[in-house]
């Protein structure tokens, strides 16, 4: 036999997955295992099946939740906006009809397309999973390869259980280190964007490696596979291991029985190979990370949040001077000014980056026993209905509200605000969400995107602050008190 | 989507450069769940004025746009397509097309064809002398006839195969059916499925 190839993790589940091999530049055609749809990019894909009489290929590999638009208060009363109703009751009524799961608010399975999957034990490793929707990103956490997709390729997708693609490129991001205490995934993946700016991973496929990244929960791998799309690529992959294979065992649609045993051999032999060349590396020092924090209206303008608001006439490219004198405007900053310093007006914690179950854990450990700042508005939001019954059963929801936040029912919520969740024009948040886009949490809002543990100290303090600062006044407090 | 040879109908001239998508179907519609019956939505705002080509009774019925250079520029909104469809358009000449609806076009049933900017004039000219006149595209020979013009009109190899069998991109993946049905009859028992719900 002729000696076999070495590759990526990538490069084994793209091949695994090839139904027609392209040629002459044609693209491969590429076997979707997993179909997640929500109800923003559903409708039309729906519509063009009926038009053109065709059935959904595979009901039985697709899954649909309710969560862009739903509301986070009062879910049992009609939704108020008429685009976001019509929007759930076409997808409730494209359901029914193509006989597709759904999971409505309401629903204990209900809740953020990306945290449900994982949840249930559909994504696993070595699958290819796709959805409308850019953050599709997240489910590589669990070496599968997932991408976010058009509303064209959701029809193509449901239609023929295959779409047309050229491989990606594959890019290295290796961790290696020790985070300190209070620095999170959210801050490596921060770091990330901020080294190789938003449109560094074009093209690629990112794999995370490297001993920071083994030594990451689940809900950590997914935090940082979520914002590799915030990078540019189409997806990020960390390798299964033993971690993954706990997280998934004995959930609703994990393997079982022999099955189990099978997919555990095939998911061991997911890893790269010592002798695969990556079409790009890059390498972060995770003993060095500190807590971070944006700045700007892109995901990549951030800093250490103990640096100051960069200086624009300090930037030597002219675009992106521009680009930070212009974020600087609308964020209504002044170079300079120590992060710190930056007061907010609310604390938004949530969104398919951070609304798991660890996420919130992480976030209560830091309030339990405080009150939050005066004029700060605080929402918590879980990502999905199973995960607020999880933490309502560890007494989160009690802690958050007698900090004075508010416990909300799950969904995107403000992660983009098509639902009532909005920021007022002027506002700044410290949020655990993606994206700082101008307006993108409610028109004129000023984003600042943090890890939960900034958010929490945030939140005590009134201005962006990391966990060291709250130890810091301790420390100071201790002292003060000893001095006494 | 249907396959197309030979379209014949009424041409309406469309004497206007750089009609981006914005103009061919404005953002407000994007908020719909359809992907058919954007008819109403075709040059929305340009329609609001009763003079508007689109509102001559010649007209009525119109299959073939004769359009200025650079249609179709600007997003790169499928609904434009999905607009120039609904109304009854099959096809659209222009001397230069926007690359993305052009791509877009050619998925979804629309001949996009280009002719020199001489020849798009020349139709105007026979259209101005008899309004709601009859032209034919034919995909097969890449010639558009006018009364006893015969005009040579470029499309890629491709785009013009795909048109001709009519298939849109599923279509074409479904050519390769059999390759889909053998690769699932091989899929591992173990791989992921919603249903029946766990
Ligand atoms: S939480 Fe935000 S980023 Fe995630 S799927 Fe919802 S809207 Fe998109």
């Amino acid at each position: 036999m002729s000696e076999v190839r070495a590759r990526t993790l990538a490069e084994k589940v793209w091949d695994d997955h090839v139904v027609v091999k392209g040629e002459d530049g044609t693209p491969d055609l590429l076997y979707i295992d997993l179909h997640l749809v929500h109800e923003v990019t559903s409708p039309q894909a729906f519509d063009g099946l009926r038009a053109a009489g065709r059935p959904v290929r595979r009901p039985d590999l697709t899954i649909a939740t309710e969560d862009h638009n739903t509301p986070t208060l009062a879910i049992n009363r009609p939704i108020a906006d008429a685009t976001s109703r019509l929007q759930i009751d076409t997808l409730r009524a494209n359901a029914k009809e193509f006989g597709v799961r759904l999971h409505s608010l309401g629903d204990v399975e209900q809740g953020i397309v990306h945290v449900v999957g994982p949840q249930l034990g559909l994504t696993m490793p070595g699958v290819t999973v796709v959805c409308g929707d850019s953050h599709t990103s997240t489910h590589g956490a669990f070496g599968a390869m997932a991408f976010g997709i058009g509303t064209s390729e959701v029809e193509h997708v449901l239609a023929t259980q295959t779409l047309p693609l050229k491989p990606f490129k594959t890019m290295a991001i290796t961790v290696e280190g020790t985070l300190r205490p209070g620095v999170s995934a959210k801050d490596i993946i921060l770091a990330v964007i901020a080294k190789i700016g938003t449109g560094g991973g074009q093209g690629y496929v990112l794999e995370y490696r490297g001993s920071a990244i083994r030594a990451l929960s689940m809900d950590g791998r997914m935090t940082v596979c979520n914002m590799s799309i915030e990078a540019g690529a189409r997806a990020g992959m960390v390798a299964p291991d033993e971690t993954t294979f706990e997280y998934l065992k004995g959930r609703p649609h994990a393997p079982e029985g022999a099955d189990w045993d099978d997919a555990i051999e095939y998911w061991k032999t997911l890893v790269t190979d010592d002798t695969a060349v990556f079409d790009a590396e890059v390498f972060l020092n995770a003993d060095e990370l500190e807590p971070f924090v944006t700045w700007g209206t892109n995901p990549g303008q951030g800093v250490s949040l103990s640096e100051n608001v960069p200086d624009p006439s300090l930037i030597a490219d002219p675009n992106d001077r521009a680009n930070a004198e212009r974020a600087l405007e609308y964020m209504a900053l002044t170079a300079n000014t120590p992060m710190k310093e930056i007061a907010v007006d609310a604390v938004f914690m949530g969104s398919c980056t951070n609304s798991r179950i660890e996420d919130l854990r992480a976030f209560a450990s830091i309030i339990k026993g405080q009150k939050k700042a005066d004029n700060v508005r605080v929402m918590v939001v879980p990502g999905s209905a199973r995960v607020r019954i999880e933490a309502e059963a560890e007494g989160i929801d009690k802690i958050v509200e007698e900090f004075g936040a508010e416990w909300r029912f799950a969904g995107c919520s403000m992660c983009l605000g098509m639902n009532p969740d909005q920021l007022a024009p002027g506002e700044r948040c410290a949020s655990t969400s993606n994206r700082n886009f101008e307006g993108r949490q409610g028109k004129g809002g000023r984003t600042h995107l943090v890890s939960p543990q900034v958010a929490a100290a945030t939140a005590i303090r009134g201005t962006l602050s990391s966990p060291w600062d709250l130890q810091a006044e301790l420390a100071d407090a201790g002292a003060t008190s000893k001095a006494v | 989507m249907h396959a197309v040879s030979v379209i014949t109908g009424v041409a309406m001239p469309l004497a206007r450069s750089n009609v981006d998508t914005d103009q061919i179907i404005p953002a407000v519609f994007l908020k719909r769940v359809t992907k058919t019956g954007f008819e109403d939505a075709l040059f929305y705002s340009w329609r609001q004025d009763p003079d508007f080509v689109l509102n001559q009774p010649e007209y009525t019925g119109a299959k073939i746009l004769v359009a200025g250079p650079d249609f179709g520029t600007g997003s790169s909104r499928e609904h434009a397509v999905w607009a120039l469809r609904d109304y009854g358009f099959d096809a659209v000449l222009s001397s230069r097309f926007g690359d993305i609806f052009r791509g877009n076009s050619g998925k979804q049933g629309l001949l996009a064809a280009q002719l020199s900017e001489a020849d798009i004039e020349k139709i105007w000219a026979a259209i101005d002398e008899a309004p709601g006149r009859e032209i034919s595209v034919d995909l097969i020979t890449k010639t558009v006839s006018v009364g006893d013009l015969r005009l040579p009109f470029a499309i890629d190899d491709y785009t013009r195969w795909r048109l001709l069998e009519g298939l849109d991109d599923i279509g074409l993946t479904l050519r390769s059916e059999a390759e889909i049905t053998e690769f699932e009859s091989r899929r591992a028992s173990w791989r992921p499925k919603t249903l029946p719900v766990k």
